[in-house]
């Protein structure tokens, strides 16, 4: 792929992320009760009060205005104050979204570790006890609710069994300064391998967690386009020239079947965002997951609208990604 | 000649749904060493199968299911499955009948041709830098002997960046490349236009003479036949129901399915011959009753012909599967 083309790919993004903005705007200036009421809820406040807030918050401009001021702002990542926290809603995000990426990472690569192999196997021996229990899995994985299935993870292992820590990202005594936000990365930094145990012990269940959906929809991706690709005439063709069975499998058959289990993946990261609001509150993971939910609770507005604007804009990167690696690993695609 | 491969007696079935289905039914041939046989039915009448059998290809639900299959004297249908990778791809190559889907499009045409020195060259140097020098001088050599223009450059792209009939040939060159002593090539012209037909069809004359190569030649063209192969073996609802010298049998076919072949492919050697399509439909391959298959299609056909027709002589060097044989067309 040239880089005209992905210059003009990305280019193509600007009027879809205009789009999504505009819904997640209107989506919130038409949430019905007045932001003020809900916000000042019980308290009592005068009109004088009450006026002020309205013009701080930019709600006694024209509608058509106010988007255009939300855009202007949101491009530079000023989303306004939030009440709770007496800070700027973009420093309390971004203080909280390394611990949902690292989250999130995690449960990919927990997701991907275990589906394409198991994806592999269960083409290789269709039909087969393991196969069938793979496929029963997968169903059980798609259609098990994330936080019963969290409850029953915290359950066995962490109070029945006590080998993995119940909630946090790491326990009080392992704490180490805070570089990147991501732990796993911040304990190495700080040389403490203890520390990167611990850490890791409190990603487990929640990855495990957040990522059974998706591991059981790419295992189901790649054995089918595993089957798929074992038909065609080019597999039989590597082994009519006798190469290693391994080869024939892994490089004439995987690299193939992978293209869309590969697509499937970046777009279904996106689905991990909505999965990490139930997992974080299940785990009491401190991540933006939660700070979301906790902000639905406490009527946070400006909150509430950069993070859903974030996740919007996430899912659509997320799917550009995709089609570009789609493109990259398919050389019949010209883009 | 001494025999390079005989087929004795093979079968081969597939478990479908709608019942067994005898793809290959008792199917006996030989090929000579240096020989070129060509092989001729209609749609579904098994050759594909019967040549995938003798690779050790046929995918589930089919099974060889009996015969022996010996190749430079030894049985392949008891080989391990090691042992028969070593033949396939070194011993006997094969081409696919379609090859727009023959070659992977997710890898390049150099690394396609490389895998095969690599599975069975053992005579690549051991060095890294040396192998790959002699890897990729050998992939030019081949490429530039089918005739694919700059192939040193042409290495590096892509299945999708060449023509079908470029696809063609690159297939043929990843065949040839560790000099088979057999060549089983699946209909190598049907997705050429003419004039590159004949040009690979030469091409594969030519290495044949040199190399001293058998080939199998299966096609729908007895054109074709006349032209490139020694002996002709025809096909009919998974059975051989005639076979011999490619001149003796299309010049005086002896089998009734063999003239109706004859009659319904225009040639230009049978230009001014009336041409007849063979009436009726091949045989549900499933629950065939034991007797003469071309029987519900065949203009001669009489009550007595109802029972099992073996393969009986029909002149020098030539056998065909019918009782009425001496029966003028
Ligand atoms: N995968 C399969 N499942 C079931 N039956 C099959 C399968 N493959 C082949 N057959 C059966 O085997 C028969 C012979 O097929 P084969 O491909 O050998 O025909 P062919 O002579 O090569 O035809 P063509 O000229 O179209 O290539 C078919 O009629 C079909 O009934
Ligand atoms: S055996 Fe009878 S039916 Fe069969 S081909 Fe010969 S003449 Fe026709
Ligand atoms: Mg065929």
């Amino acid at each position: 792929m040239s880089l005209g083309k992905l210059l003009e790919r990305i280019i193509q993004l600007i009027p879809v992320l205009l789009g999504v903005s505009l819904i997640v705007f209107v989506m919130m200036a038409l949430t019905p009760g007045d932001p003020v009421q809900i916000m000042v809820g019980e308290q009592s406040i005068t009109p004088e009060q009450e006026a002020e807030l309205r013009r701080n918050l930019g709600l006694d401009r024209p509608m058509v205005e106010r988007f255009f001021i939300f855009l202007a702002h949101a491009v530079q990542f000023d989303f306004g104050n939030s009440f709770y926290h007496g800070r700027p809603v973009a420093d309390v995000i971004a203080e909280r979204l390394p611990a949902t990426i690292e989250l999130s990472l995690v449960a990919l690569i927990v997701a991907l570790a275990t589906a394409i192999p198991l994806g592999v196997v269960a083409a290789i021996r269709k039909n087969s006890v393991l196969d069938r229990m793979a496929t029963v899995g997968s169903l059980l994985g798609v259609s098990l609710p994330g936080f019963w299935f969290g409850i029953l993870l915290i359950m066995l292992f962490a109070v029945h069994m006590q080998v993995l820590p119940v909630s946090g990202r790491i326990g009080y005594d392992n704490e180490v300064a805070a570089v990147t936000g991501f732990l796993l990365i911040d304990t190495l930094l700080a040389g403490d391998i203890g520390a990167f145990g611990d850490a890791l012990r409190h990603l487990l269940l929640p990855a495990i967690t957040l990522g059974l959906p998706m591991t059981a929809i790419l295992m189901r991706v790649t054995r089918s386009s595993m089957l798929e690709v074992m038909r065609q005439d080019y597999v039989t063709f590597a082994e009519a020239k006798g190469l290693p069975r391994r080869r024939v499998l892994y490089r004439h058959a995987l690299k193939n079947a992978l293209i869309p289990t590969v697509s499937v993946a970046a777009i279904e990261t996106g689905s991990l965002l909505g999965g990490n609001m139930i997992v974080e509150t299940v785990f009491g993971w401190p991540g933006l997951g939660r700070l979301v939910v906790e902000s639905i609770f406490l009527r946070n507005y400006p909150l509430i609208q950069a993070a859903v604007l974030l996740y919007a804009v996430t899912y659509v990167l997320l799917n550009f990604l995709a089609d570009i690696l789609y493109t990259v690993l398919n050389p019949r695609v010209k883009l | 000649m001494t025999v390079l491969l005989e087929v004795t007696s093979l079968r081969t079935e597939f478990a479908t749904r709608a019942g067994l289905v005898r793809a290959v039914d008792g199917v006996s041939l030989q090929v000579r060493r240096g020989e070129c046989l060509g092989v001729v039915g209609e749609s579904g009448s098994g050759k594909s199968v019967t040549f995938a059998s003798v690779m050790g290809l046929v995918r589930s639900p089919g099974k060889v299911v009996a015969g022996t299959i010996f190749f430079d004297g030894r049985d392949l249908r008891q080989l391990s499955p090691e042992e028969m990778r070593a033949i396939r791809g070194r011993d006997i190559a094969m081409t696919m009948q379609d090859a727009l889907t023959a070659l992977n499009p997710a890898l390049s045409v150099g690394e396609q041709m490389a895998e095969v020195m690599v599975a069975h060259d053992e005579t690549l140097p051991a060095g890294r830098a040396a192998r790959r020098a002699a890897i990729r001088e050998r992939s030019v050599e081949m490429l530039g002997l089918v005739g694919i223009p700059s192939p040193d450059t042409r290495l590096r792209q892509y299945p999708h960046e060449f023509s079908g009939g470029m696809r063609q040939r690159i297939m043929i060159a990843i065949a040839l490349t560790c000099r088979p002593k057999l060549l089983i090539t699946d209909e190598p012209t049907t997705a050429l236009d003419v004039t590159i037909q004949a040009q690979v069809l030469e091409l594969i004359s030519d290495i044949r003479a040199r190399l001293g190569m058998a080939v199998v030649l299966i096609t729908h063209d007895l054109g074709v036949v006349a032209e490139h192969c020694d002996r002709v073996m025809v096909m009919y609802a998974g059975q051989v129901v005639e076979e011999g010298p490619t001149s003796a049998v299309i010049g005086q076919p002896r089998h009734p399915y063999t003239r109706g072949l004859l009659a319904s492919i225009p040639r230009p050697a049978l230009r001014g011959h009336r041409i007849e399509p063979i009436m009726g439909q091949v045989p549900d391959l499933v629950g065939l009753p034991p007797q003469c298959r071309f029987h519900s299609r065949c203009p001669l056909a009489r009550p007595e012909c109802l029972v099992e027709v073996p393969m009986l002589p029909a002149g020098p060097g030539r056998q065909a599967r019918c009782l009425r044989l001496e029966e003028p067309a």
